[in-house]
């Protein structure tokens, strides 16, 4: 047996944005029993960069939603990288209410960049889709299950990564910024990613330590790109028993619990 | 005497800094003391330049009627943040010295023109108004106490975004104080919104933007992508007013621009309509 070397942060960041992981696609495929997508905000558009459309896993119907980073070329260009308009978000709180009128929970992949940062976007209110995301997530009856798949990119990510159970695959990061992001700025120098990656605190391990995920799904030596349905198939495990333990509750008593939990993040204040 | 003896002392002439005041939109110059006298207001162009917390506090807040809260709640180097020009801990703490505030937003109850209200203020001075754990925790904490005590919430914001030193749980204060305004709302209780100069990136993209009413000041930023980034994403150049208040009015984000002047008498009159 080789010696084992730690994996520092960069690996962890590299390995998340490994184009070969597992994409979106494959976790409908593996995770799914079937799956219907649904189109349009009913507004502009309909986004390529953030899919939704309800399905059944373990023979419980669910709405996903989740970033779509595409395949093959024309995918990339045509979803922006996975990387959402305000559309997106606005189509995912529509199938959202939706889906909280029959009381069906929601199982969101999370793997973004961030947010897309364009013209349109921001003229259609990019900061405004994402700041109500937030918001009305936080006040949803029905259950929430998150996980960050690839790249959890600051509020682009978060924007449906608020939820009851928030799961993170072992080579997955979820950031405040990039970390060529962050050296740019606080180090004046993109090159410092490695550094920046370290002082941030972005691997799953370590936002379990923060309280910021609730639970790590491993994924197969090497990390998921190698085999992409035991890394599916390991998610759909932790999926339906965190979809399972949810269904116990009363929406109001879910609601109470993830705004408890919201509520602790970052409160070290007497 | 000589015509050529050396000068031995140099006449005591300020530095030009300390007297101009150059307007960051139109780039006009006018003397620092005008500056002030026009309360930050560029004469030229109208542009509303940058308060401290203070300074707006007593523009809003009914004399003598504000009293600060939850001051102890301050920063967080729960990561022990280290970047290149040192720790996170030496910055801040050398912000709180500067500033004489412990966070970058500033609580307090108060009553504006007779109506009483939760208000906050960010100062953009302390750490480029970031949204740190104290931050977002002083925000959620007025909200409830505003609940409570049956008070509305007038937030002022100005900020560059989330607070990197204190990684994801600074990311995590966007979901936080997000949930913490849609129970204020769901209470029926109002909040007004004002994002002055700048509110951009997790502060626009959070509370800043959940106004029940959403106002700012004459050529503010408000914005959520920088515009360089964006820029360099579309390889396009943008317009000049991109990302100005008069933009975002237009494109239909603001309810209203209001000049600072008339600030307090606006809210006191919205808080009138709807009966607080």
């Amino acid at each position: 047996m080789a010696t084992t070397t730690k994996k520092t942060a960069m690996d962890c960041v590299k390995l998340a944005r490994d184009p070969q992981r597992p994409h979106l696609k494959d976790f409908i495929r593996y995770v799914c029993d079937d799956f219907e997508e649904l189109h349009g905000d009913r507004l502009v558009n309909d986004d390529r960069g953030l899919v939704g459309g309800f399905g059944t896993i373990d023979g419980r119907s669910v709405l996903v939603l989740g970033h779509n980073k595409g395949a093959t070329v024309e995918e990339n260009m045509e979803s922006n990288f996975g990387m959402a308009n305000p559309d997106g978000y606005r189509k995912a709180m529509r199938l959202a209410r939706l889906a909280e009128k029959f009381h069906v929970p929601i199982v969101t992949f999370v793997d973004t960049p961030g947010a897309y940062p364009g013209r349109e976007a921001e003229e259609r209110g990019q900061a405004e889709a994402i700041a109500k995301s937030l918001e009305f997530f936080a006040l949803l009856k029905t259950p929430v299950v998150v996980v960050i798949t690839g790249e959890g990119g600051s509020g682009g990510a978060l924007a449906i990564a608020v939820g009851d159970r928030v799961l993170m695959m072992e080579n997955a990061v979820y950031s405040v910024i990039s970390p060529e992001g962050c050296a740019g700025i606080l180090w004046r120098d993109g090159t410092k990613a490695p550094a920046a990656a370290e002082a941030l605190k972005i691997t799953a391990g370590d936002l379990l330590k923060l309280g910021a995920i609730d639970a790590v799904v491993k994924e197969p030596a090497g990390g998921a790109q190698k085999n992409h349905k035991a890394a599916c198939t390991a998610v759909r495990k932790a999926v339906v028993a965190a979809l399972k333990e949810l269904a116990k509750l009363p929406a109001d008593e879910l609601v109470e619990k993830r705004y408890a939990k919201l509520r602790a993040m970052g409160n070290f204040y007497a | 005497m000589s015509w050529f003896e050396p000068k031995t002392e140099k006449a005591a002439i300020p530095p030009a800094k300390a007297l101009w005041a150059i307007c960051p939109k139109c780039m006009s110059h006018m003397s620092k003391a005008e500056w002030k006298a026009n309360n930050c207001i560029c004469p030229k162009c109208n542009y509303h330049g940058r308060l401290t917390a203070r300074q707006r506090i007593a523009q809003v807040a009914d004399d003598g009627s504000f009293a600060e809260v939850f001051r102890a709640v301050s920063y967080s180097d729960h990561l022990d943040f280290h970047d290149a020009t040192g720790p996170y801990k030496a910055k801040v703490e050398a912000t709180i010295q500067k500033t004489g505030e412990t966070e970058s937003v500033v609580m307090g109850t108060c009553t504006i023109g007779g109506h009483k209200a939760m208000l906050g203020v960010m100062d953009f001075a302390f750490m480029g108004g970031s949204l740190g754990t104290g931050t977002g925790e002083r925000i959620a904490r007025a909200c409830e106490q505003a609940i409570a005590e049956r008070r509305p919430l007038v937030l002022f914001s100005a900020s560059g975004g989330a607070r990197m030193h204190e990684g994801i749980l600074s990311l995590m204060q966007m979901a936080k104080t997000s949930a913490a305004i849609g129970r204020l709302k769901e209470a029926g209780l109002p909040y007004i919104s004002v994002l002055t100069d700048p509110t951009t990136g997790g502060v626009s993209a959070s509370y800043a933007m959940l106004g029940d009413i959403n106002v700012t000041e004459p050529k503010a930023l408000i914005g959520f992508a920088g515009r360089r980034v964006i820029e360099n994403t579309i390889h396009q150049k943008l317009p000049a007013d991109f990302q100005s208040a008069e933009y975002l009015e237009q494109h239909g984000f603001i309810d209203k621009i209001v000049e600072r002047r008339d600030m307090k008498a606006f809210i006191a009159k919205m808080l009138n309509y709807w009966g607080f």
